[in-house]
């Protein structure tokens, strides 16, 4: 069942009635399920609807299991990669040290970061281990997915 | 209690499905062929089972795949949708068998059903009046059947379908020469030489009637108009049938009633009859006995999901609604908007929808499983969405379904958009009423004008 909220041709309905009577050309929503864009096409509207594949539900559930991060292998070592966009923090709350620094040695479920996304907190795991060489995504910062967040030479 | 749904169908229909089955609170469980796994339908249900390759035979087609995929999925109920194995009685048998709940009639209906003659000897047991004509075993018969029922009439082959078999005589003196001609045709086609001989209604009009049942009672949600079409395929639905005297009206959706609870039918159903466009006197063709890609006209002016309604009854319960609580609303106007050059006799268009800007605003609805990247599969039916709209009176949709038109683009495949636009901007659709003459109408007048 849908964890996020559904999106029905009444809702799309509303949406255009709002938007014709303003001056915008165009409309992006995007949520964990799916993304519509709303745009003027002439003397009407158009909607473009993408939809994704359900989270697992071992993810959508309590936020005991996260996603880990992706590790990519290149030529500077091991990258360490955001696994979902948002807001990336180094440490559990502020104030507090970092969870890692650069020089410390990780294992594959040392949590290494904080990613805030729609208001959930998902623990960042380094999915590998090794020894961090490089830290490249400041405290407080919005990453992409896939944006390379710390880089680790293999143990 | 459906918990755990199957839907053993694809495209738009199979997303319709599945959005009322969650809304329902059920699991939908989509079987996929291998060209479909990435598809919508694919991301929006909640499991995915591939059931075969992409062509049809080996996947959607075939009652042992679907089956077994039904069962290992722990399905409790399956539903076929349109087409496909929707109204195959043995696959229906299959999934009873297996201990799992078929979405659609009984057995014994898409038996009455599946057969032209059948369906016509049981319309005329249940009271039902059909088109003059019959049955006629040997050439001497088929003089007599011609003689009562007069000139112009089509002999129709009793195993054929869609069109093929079928021919038109004029005059008495034509009559040996062609049933000489049909009976051969019908041989060389269908290896079954039977003919039967049925008045031609010069102009007529496809109205159908939707029926609710729940074995025990039926009641009808009113009537739809597909009356254009081309080589009786649809391309234009609108409901409710518009200039139809109140007591045809009420006589035609009887009549339907009266054949539903005649058959004891359970669930969703379409009474097919044709209506003779001056006197509106009507005969019963046939009975489709499952949900029909037109059902979203009648959803827009009842305000009931049929879908829902086929789950409800699939489950067990008794009709929740009774023919009094029907309330018609407005009128709603339905194309299919297909991937076909209508400009190159209707070449179908396979290919990837590069942009899929659909319409969208108040009274607007589409039923569609094609977004932007959205890939059109040969194997299937040319089928990418339906634009309906809906508004207070004809004329007003007739309006938004031109403005509607007008803002949709979809690029990648060519579509059949531009001939909608066509069809929408004749004043003989503005009108209302017209006859399955007009597309071919419409066609000539496209040669004459060059």
């Amino acid at each position: 069942m849908s964890q996020d909220f559904d999106l029905t041709p009444e809702d799309v309905a509303e949406i255009v009635a709002i938007l014709d009577g303003s001056h915008f050309e165009r409309l992006d929503i995007k949520t964990g399920r799916f993304a519509l864009r709303i745009a003027r096409s002439g003397d009407g509207w158009t909607q473009q609807q993408d939809w994704r594949a359900e989270a697992p539900a071992a993810l959508a559930g309590t936020g005991t299991a996260t996603p880990a991060a992706t590790v990519v292998d290149d030529a500077d070592g091991t990258a360490i990669r955001a696994p979902l966009p948002g807001t990336f923090y180094r440490s559990p709350q502020p104030g507090a040290p970092a969870f890692v620094e650069v020089g410390d040695s990780v294992g594959s479920d040392t949590v290494i970061g904080i990613i805030e996304t729609m208001k959930l907190m998902n623990p960042v795991h380094a999915g590998c281990s090794g020894a961090v060489t490089a830290i490249l995504c400041e405290n407080g910062v919005m990453v992409a997915g896939q944006d390379v967040l710390m880089r680790v030479t293999p143990a | 209690m459906i918990r755990r749904l199957f839907i053993a169908n694809r495209g738009e229909i199979a997303l319709r499905i599945i959005r009322s089955a969650q809304r329902l609170g059920m699991t939908a469980i989509l079987g996929v062929s291998e060209a479909d796994r990435d598809g919508l339908p694919a991301r929006q249900a909640d499991e995915v089972v591939v059931i075969g390759p992409a062509p049809s035979a080996q996947s959607y087609l075939s009652v042992a795949a679907v089956v077994a995929a039904a069962r290992a999925a722990m399905a409790d109920a399956v539903h076929p949708g349109y087409g496909f194995l929707s109204e195959n009685a043995a696959f229906a048998r299959a999934i009873a068998d297996a201990g799992i709940i078929f979405v659609g009639p009984d057995i014994s209906s898409l038996e009455a059903m599946g057969d032209k003659l059948m369906a016509r000897r049981i319309g005329i047991a249940a009271g039902l009046p059909v088109v003059p004509g019959g049955e006629a075993e040997t050439r001497e018969a088929a003089r007599l059947r011609a003689a009562d029922i007069g000139y112009p009439l089509l002999l129709k082959a009793v195993s054929g379908g869609g069109g093929r078999g079928m021919k038109r005589v004029d005059r008495a003196q034509d009559f040996d020469s062609q049933l000489d001609m049909a009976m051969a045709e019908a041989q060389a086609a269908f290896g079954d030489p039977r003919v039967y001989v049925e008045r031609f209604i010069a102009s007529g009009r496809h109205v159908e009637v939707q029926v609710l049942g729940d074995g025990a009672r039926a009641i009808h949600l009113g009537t739809r108009d597909c009356s254009i079409q081309r080589r009786f395929q649809k391309l234009v639905e609108e409901a409710p049938a518009p200039g139809i005297p109140t007591d045809k009206l009420d006589a035609l959706t009887g009549a339907a009633v009266r054949l539903a609870e005649y058959l004891n039918y359970r669930g969703a159903g379409t009474v097919e009859f044709l209506v003779d466009a001056e006197t509106f006197d009507f005969y019963f063709l046939e009975m489709n006995a499952r949900i029909q890609v037109e059902h979203p006209v009648t959803e827009a002016i009842t305000g009931i999901d049929l879908v829902e309604q086929q789950l409800l009854i699939a489950d067990g319960q008794p009709l929740g609604l009774l023919q009094d609580d029907l309330r018609l609303t407005g009128h709603a106007i339905e194309v299919r908007i297909n991937a076909e050059d209508w400009t190159a006799d209707f070449r179908p268009s396979p290919g990837t929808v590069t942009r899929a800007g659909w319409p969208a605003g108040p009274g607007i609805r589409i039923d569609s499983h094609i977004s932007d990247g959205g890939i059109v599969p040969p194997y299937y039916d040319s089928l990418i969405g339906k634009l309906i709209v809906h508004a207070p009176s004809r004329s007003e949709a007739v309006a938004r379904l031109c403005a509607a038109l007008d803002a949709l683009v979809i690029d990648g495949v060519a579509t059949t958009a531009g001939l909608h636009r066509r069809i929408v901007a004749d004043a003989r659709f503005a009108a209302g009423g017209i006859d399955t003459r007009f597309f071919e109408g419409l066609a000539k007048g496209d040669a004459h004008r060059g």
